[in-house]
């Protein structure tokens, strides 16, 4: 066992998956001869050469249309996208062409890719480097977004993602790339797509989260708890397909639920999850959803994006607005 | 690092400048409009390759002339039709080698059948059905509809045919209005940058439904943007099939030794954009006669009259063989069984997620309860 930080988890199933699968290629932005701006592709190039491993131009919409190409023609490209706010410009690529060509196809042909992004706020990055736009790309029929929260999860779900048949958008949060480690095995292990973890288990209301913001949200639950609340916190891991078999089994035994996430609130992926518990699980609701999200603004440039993301202090407020409601 | 890998430094700035021409830059021709030649210039074919691509030149014209046809009495979706592009499309693809793809992006009905699309599946494909994708046997990726956005994936595809060492090209089609997408010049670039077996082919026909070529573009051509991205760029006169073929094989042998071509073809549409549109809103009737003397058609016709190759031909029955063709194809279209609404659900993934496995579900519990929904529903076109 290596303890490692979530980002060289990311490189550990790197390296692990390029080892066994020549059709693997990891290109994109300074990927290669510098091992990427965080460092996430680091050591490819020597180990795996520059046929499999490359710098690209400064185009998103190069990156992702030409990894389309190269997975209906066999590869398997997973490809970075430096900062999320820049996969916008590739949106018409996923939209139009990885996650619709299966479909078009009737299976003749399929992009089984993944395109990895570092997403969200808090590193102080410049302007248009922190966005959480993942409700946007969840709502694309055809893509499977998934957002992990720790090093041993990145490892397991970036290799299933790789693994996957279909385009994967794997959203990595930057903010807790190297904020700690953990026991991360050396050996191959997959985590499955599409299932969530519960992190702490508790009676009296479900927090759900995802990414990055599970770490305010641990850290808010375990103040409660010092209150005397016993929250139940969950980690969806991938939010589309998202788990809605153990989301709902824990409205039911909480009857009570509060959704963080650092996106914006209107349109989030929170309003998704609510609508489904209103379907699922309305009469185990003894209280009204709430959300604790980043406002409907952009996300503030580094002196005052701290203001914008949901903190432990918010999410507390969030969960006894409901106790209280 | 070296003075000559930034360029030399010159006390003129004219040499040191690019300049728009002030005229359109030529296109390579072979036969005139006139019907002369030069015979030295034309490429050695067979009688046979003459013969096929006349008959796919006609084969072009009767799809066309059909579709509308079946399009006006409510059996066909809408259609964009090649009439008048008869050389550009054949000359194009019946130059291409067996392993080579094309990705079209609509006005090429010819080139996807010689690429081995089934007609009845081109005519499935403008009815609106998917399955016509499947393309079983035939390298052809699905119609580029969303503009441009088809170009970075076939340097993809080209790309992966590379590393395979593949002895082929890909064939990436579009007109003249797809290079002023970002998609289009982000895959070029990326395209020089690897040196990926390319042709990039645009039928410039002049107007991109209503917008005229000058309004497109401030460049005099789209074969000039291939200096820009680090291609090759060549222009042809489209409506000269020898020219078209013979430039389509040169720029074939580059893309094959590591240098990717834009290969311009001039033309024109004779008829509207597609079935939807009314092309008398932007377009005068003189400059439609103008480019109807300069028809593909007969200009080939009249050299292959010359040539005495003529003589084998009989097109009349080529015609009527076309349209037996298309009679075959278009009662198979007609039997084609869609299959039941499980089919709008199966495709997205591999493995059909829950949510969407619940939705079709749902929807199939629906229509049983609620038969009369089926008023709302039609399978369009007739058929």
């Amino acid at each position: 066992m290596t303890q490692r930080t979530l980002v060289e988890a990311v490189n550990d199933a790197l390296h692990t998956e390029m080892a066994q699968d020549d059709r693997v290629m990891v290109y994109g932005e300074d990927v290669a001869q510098q091992g990427g701006v965080f460092r996430a592709t680091e050591g490819l190039l020597d180990e795996y050469g520059d046929d499999r491993v490359l710098d690209t131009p400064i185009s998103e919409i190069a990156i992702v249309g030409s990894a389309v190409g190269l997975a209906i023609h066999g590869y398997r490209p997973v490809v970075e996208i430096q900062f999320s706010g820049f996969i916008p410009p590739a949106f018409n690529q996923l939209v139009q062409n990885a996650s619709r060509i299966r479909w078009r196809t009737r299976g003749e042909l399929s992009a089984p890719m993944v395109v990895r992004s570092p997403y969200g706020g808090g590193v102080r990055a410049l302007e248009h480097h922190s966005e959480s736009l993942e409700g946007a790309y969840a709502h694309i029929p055809g893509l499977t977004v998934v957002m992990p929260s720790t090093p041993y999860d990145t490892k397991g779900l970036l290799l299933s993602a790789i693994r996957h048949p279909d385009p994967v958008l794997f959203l990595e949060p930057k903010l807790v790339y190297r904020t700690f480690r953990e026991e991360v095995p050396e050996e191959d292990y997959t985590l499955p797509i599409g299932e969530a973890a519960v992190r702490r288990e508790g009676e009296d209301i479900t927090l759900l989260s995802w990414g990055a913001m599970m770490h305010p949200t641990l850290e808010a639950a375990a103040n409660l708890a010092d209150d005397g609340l016993d929250p139940e916190v969950i980690d969806l891991r991938t939010i589309k397909p998202f788990d809605r078999e153990t989301v709902v089994a824990s409205i039911e035994k909480t009857g009570k639920a509060c959704v963080v996430h650092e996106a914006p609130k209107t349109g989030g992926w929170g309003g998704e999850l609510i609508a489904t518990i209103n379907e699922e699980a309305l009469y185990y609701l003894e209280k009204p959803i709430e959300r604790v999200a980043g406002f409907d603004t952009p996300i503030p440039m580094l002196a005052r994006e701290d203001y914008y993301l949901p903190n432990p202090p918010r999410i507390e407020e969030g969960v006894k607005s409901v106790i209280n409601a | 690092m070296s003075e000559e890998s930034v360029g030399a430094g010159r006390a003129s700035l004219e040499e040191c400048s690019f300049s728009q021409a002030e005229e359109a830059p030529p296109r390579y021709r072979l036969v005139q409009p006139d019907g002369s030649y030069d015979e030295a210039a034309i490429p050695d074919l067979d009688v046979e390759t003459h013969r096929g691509l006349y008959r796919w030149m006609v084969m072009q014209q009767v799809v066309d002339e059909r579709m509308v046809k079946l399009q006006r009495r409510g059996e066909m979706g809408t259609y964009a039709s090649g009439r008048g592009q008869e050389a550009s499309i054949v000359g194009f693809a019946g130059a291409l080698a067996d392993d080579d793809w094309i990705y079209p992006y609509g006005r090429e009905a010819a080139a996807m059948l010689i690429k081995g699309m089934s007609l009845r599946d081109l005519l499935l494909y403008w009815r609106g059905v998917e399955d016509a994708n499947r393309f079983p046997n035939a390298n052809v990726l699905p119609i580029a509809i969303a503009i441009g956005t088809h170009v970075p994936v076939a340097v993809g595809k080209a790309w992966g045919m590379k590393l395979d060492g593949a002895d082929a090209v890909m064939g990436a089609m579009f007109g003249e209005g797809h290079p002023s997408t970002g998609e289009v010049q982000a895959g070029m670039n990326f395209a020089g940058v690897l040196d990926v077996p390319a042709v990039f082919y645009c039928q410039n026909n002049l107007y991109s439904i209503s917008c005229p070529f000058e309004d497109q573009t401030g460049a005099k051509s789209v074969a000039q943007k291939a200096l820009a991205w680090g291609l090759d760029g060549i222009r042809v006169d489209g409506n000269d099939i020898l020219a078209v073929y013979d430039a389509t094989r040169r720029a074939r042998e580059r893309a094959l030794a590591g240098t990717p071509v834009i290969l311009e073809s001039v033309t024109y549409r004779l008829e509207a954009h597609t079935t939807n549109d009314d092309p008398s809103r932007y377009r005068t009737d003189e400059e439609v006669e103008w480019w109807r003397r300069r028809e593909p058609m007969s200009r080939y016709r009249s050299y292959l009259e010359a040539e005495g190759l003529w003589d084998g031909i009989d097109e009349e029955s080529i015609r009527e063989e076309c349209h037996e063709t298309f009679d075959a194809a278009k009662a198979a279209a007609d039997d084609f069984d869609p299959g039941g609404i499980d089919e709008l659900f199966k495709w997205v993934y591999e493995e059909t997620p829950p949510e969407v496995q619940r939705q079709y579900e749902a929807f199939e519990a629906f229509l049983e309860a609620r038969p009369d929904a089926y008023d709302h529903i039609e399978e369009r076109p007739k058929r």
